[in-house]
């Protein structure tokens, strides 16, 4: 079962870069451990850790460090560079963290709760879907079962990206044993409160220490455990925003790691052949310019949604819904790219898993980000919205 | 070899300078001894295959081709940083 957590007595003084530089080291030191095992790559989490990172979104009244999206970006996409699955972990928890922290409605305990996450450090995942439910992560089967004070929960879930290490998993249900599928709640569970019984294990193409396992979840947890504000406002507010900027970033760190290794790959051709152009930097212009494209999207998303953060109304927009579900898909489908031209480039030592010029782990990683929410069902969503939209 | 006759044979070989790079003092400007932008490129290129080297973005200007004694130092910081 998972480690007793660790409670950070000396926090890290260190500027924001130097820690982030430290943790994205030692992500990068076990990226190719960990794909190899799919196992959870805990050094670099702990690192996180033991630099505050776990909390460092977390407003400064809360015991945070109120990074902007602008900077958690940022972060996600350095770690996702030097390992992918470390950035997945980080964007997945801190879009946990911001749908909790932003949607307290008043409530006292759940507050503490939140402080908690900065003062222990706590790492979050997310219980959202559902067997039966059709990967749609906005209904729900399961539903909160309140007995007097306490809300009993049973949800048997295809995928909790690395549960067994998570000290509090948030989970969506349905509001009572009489809500409508769409009527949703979101459920703050303690990993001392939570039975988390494996139904699946996680051995995939790429991505494979986000220990993505299935499991048959039981919670019994305090009734006020249960975020008062409906999951639609907080999905529309911030679990979706958030998710899509932060896995956004962590793809472009990927496609930046790529098209460095392409460039390294190009520079030691041209030194054996001086004086001509060797034939890959021809690839790696439209490479740049693809990067280029990719880095201007992100940017032009992350500071939209960092502009309206806390005008709640501007997120309920059609046209913002939109563009937040378009730049997971051509996120996705960008990353996929540059891996597939970075393959091209670096040839047979890009395919190969050893070598300085390897691209094949993160090339394998690539094709995740189009499949884990699959682009098929967010662009279905975004049909559905613009059949609405004027104009 | 030492590292200043190296850099001097790599300009020997890839600078287009006009006069043998040997002639010339730690300090004289290559690129008005002839060394073109194209020229640098490959005595980059060259410098660091003769090293086992990669200039990081922030060497990679006109400045730190510009003689052959700037060339020497950037080449020693970076075999110390790799040390």
């Amino acid at each position: 079962m998972r480690m007793p957590t660790t409670i950070v007595t000396t926090p890290d003084a260190r500027p924001l870069a130097e820690r982030v530089a430290h943790v994205a080291d030692i992500a990068s030191r076990y990226a190719g451990e960990v794909d190899a095992a799919a196992r959870f790559p805990a050094e670099a989490v702990d690192a996180m850790r033991a630099t505050g990172l776990l909390g460092a979104s977390l407003p400064v009244a809360l015991g945070g460090e109120g990074l902007t999206l602008t900077e958690l970006g940022d972060i996600s996409a350095k770690l996702g560079a030097a390992c992918s699955s470390t950035g997945m972990v980080f964007a997945m928890h801190h879009s946990q963290v911001l749908s909790l922290s932003r949607h307290l409605g008043g409530s006292a305990s759940l507050a503490i709760l939140a402080g908690r996450i900065a003062s222990e450090q706590l790492l979050i995942a997310s219980a959202t879907t559902e067997l039966g439910i059709g990967g749609d992560v906005r209904t729900s089967f399961c539903f909160v079962d309140l007995d007097g004070d306490t809300v009993r929960l049973v949800k048997n879930a295809p995928v909790i990206s690395y549960g067994s290490e998570a000290d509090l998993v948030l989970v969506t249900a349905r509001r009572n044993a009489d809500s409508a599928p769409s009527d949703q709640v979101l459920v703050v569970c303690d990993a001392a409160n939570l039975a988390l019984e494996a139904t699946g294990g996680w051995d995939t193409l790429g991505l494979r220490g986000t220990a993505s396992m299935g499991y048959k979840l039981n919670a019994v947890v305090p009734a006020d455990r249960v975020i008062p504000e409906p999951y639609d406002v907080i999905s529309a507010e911030s679990m979706l925003p958030v998710c899509h900027v932060l896995w956004a970033s962590v793809w472009l760190g990927m496609a930046r790691a790529l098209v460095d290794t392409s460039r390294q790959y190009v520079r030691a051709a041209a030194r054996r052949t001086i004086g001509s152009v060797p034939p890959g930097a021809t690839k790696l212009v439209d490479l740049i310019a693809e990067l280029e494209r990719f880095e201007t999207l992100v940017a032009d998303l992350t500071r939209r949604t960092e502009s309206i953060w806390d005008d709640r109304a501007a997120f309920g927009a059609i046209g913002y819904q939109v563009s937040i579900n378009n730049l997971k898909v051509t996120a996705s489908e960008l990353v996929a790219q540059v891996a597939l031209a970075a393959l091209a480039i670096t040839g047979i030592s890009g395919y190969r898993n050893d070598g300085k010029h390897s691209v094949a782990r993160i090339f394998r990683d690539a094709q995740g980000a189009a499949l884990m929410v699959h682009n098929d069902r967010i662009i279905a969503n975004t049909a559905r919205l613009i059949l609405v939209q004027k104009g | 070899m030492s590292m200043i006759d190296t850099v001097v044979r790599v300009l020997d070989t890839h600078g287009k300078l006009t006069t043998p790079a040997g002639s010339l003092a730690p300090d004289a400007d290559l690129y008005a001894a002839g060394m073109t932008s194209h020229a640098s490129v490959n005595v980059m290129l060259a410098v660091e295959d003769a090293f086992d080297i990669e200039f990081p973005d922030e060497l990679l200007t006109k400045s730190t081709f510009c003689s052959i004694g700037a060339i020497c130092s950037a080449v020693e910081g970076l075999l110390e940083a790799a040390a």
